[in-house]
């Protein structure tokens, strides 16, 4: 973004219980649907393979193959319809844009866990 | 109906109480104290002229202070009148963004970010050539300007190269997304014209 005072205004908008997460991550993302008048929570569960923006122009890519096809979503980290990110696993990776992954499958579209 | 005076702050998103991200430009308006009324008898007009920006004494010259202290108005940097305000107003009445509620219309005017000489390509979307296949160098003419003998002129208006931007804009249809009447600020959803911390003139309409 830009000028302090920009970020400020915006600053109440942001969320302060975003976990710790990087590209190369498994997250789970729970999205609110709003269907008419019923609410309900979608799982959606995949690796990360971006982050992108500041404050709360924020966003993040996850990736996941379903059935074959392979599903990319972006998210926007503060939207008030993220009920919650969930980081099931910590990659390695040696990039912060894991765009590579789209040409692969299987096992060459694995990555390694962090080691603590 | 309201009328202020403000300075573009920039763009950014905000989220709305449908939780959707909308984007928003952020207006530091007013306060504008009223300097002049006009009215059809005295002048043939109907408009209001407000002032905006305070700044030190020292800037203005003898005549643009002078014009000020007869309003009993503090020096300030801009002054514009607005056309056609209806309703009760005197000279020294301070306005400020309490004017305007959220959801309102309103209609900005500034001055768009100047693009200098700009060719029709950039200017009127003209297509342009082929890139390749022996275009002989004129990729971003215009092309052909006219007929020939019949009707022997170009005619008026034909879209050619020339000063693009740099100047008054109008745009229409914004909604006040959010106000804040502490620090003076109006979030409009969608774009204004001109850079930022350029002066704009916002009316509801």
């Amino acid at each position: 973004m830009d000028s302090s005072i920009m970020r400020e205004l915006t600053s109440d908008q942001l969320k302060t219980d975003i976990p710790d997460f990087h590209s190369g991550d498994t997250v789970r993302v729970h999205v609110r649907v709003i269907e008419g008048e019923k609410e309900r929570t979608q799982l959606f569960e995949g690796i990360v393979i971006q982050r992108k923006g500041g404050g709360i122009q924020e966003t993040f890519t996850v990736r996941k193959i379903t059935q074959g096809i392979a599903i990319e979503r972006i998210f926007p980290v503060n939207s008030p319809r993220l009920a919650k990110i969930e980081r099931l696993r910590e990659g390695r990776v040696r990039r912060a844009r894991l765009f590579y992954l789209r040409g692969r499958k299987g096992k060459s579209a694995r990555i390694r866990e962090k080691r603590r | 109906m309201g009328a202020l005076i403000g300075k573009k702050l920039g763009m950014t998103q905000l989220y709305n109480d449908k939780e959707e991200l909308v984007p928003v430009t952020i207006v530091a308006a007013g306060p504008c104290p009223v300097v002049a009324v006009r009215t059809d008898q005295s002048n043939g007009y109907t408009g209001l002229q407000l002032a905006f920006d305070e700044i030190p004494e020292r800037k203005l010259n003898k005549p643009q202070l002078g014009h000020l202290a007869k309003a009993g108005i503090t020096p300030h940097r801009v002054l514009r009148e607005f056309r056609g305000q209806d309703g009760e107003f005197e000279i020294g009445q301070v306005l400020d963004v309490s004017q305007f509620e959220i959801g309102n219309n309103v209609r900005v005017t500034g001055k768009s970010k100047g693009k200098g000489f700009a060719g029709v390509v950039k200017r009127y979307h003209f297509r342009g050539k082929n890139a390749t296949h022996g275009t002989p160098g004129v990729q971003r003419h215009g092309g052909s300007v006219g007929q020939g003998t019949t009707p022997g002129k170009v005619w008026k208006g034909k879209k050619m190269p020339g000063q693009m931007g740099n100047k008054r804009v109008t745009t229409k249809g914004l909604t006040v997304e959010r106000i804040d009447s502490d620090r003076n600020l109006l979030f409009l959803k969608g774009a204004v014209p001109g850079g930022d911390n350029g002066f704009i003139l916002i009316q509801s309409t």
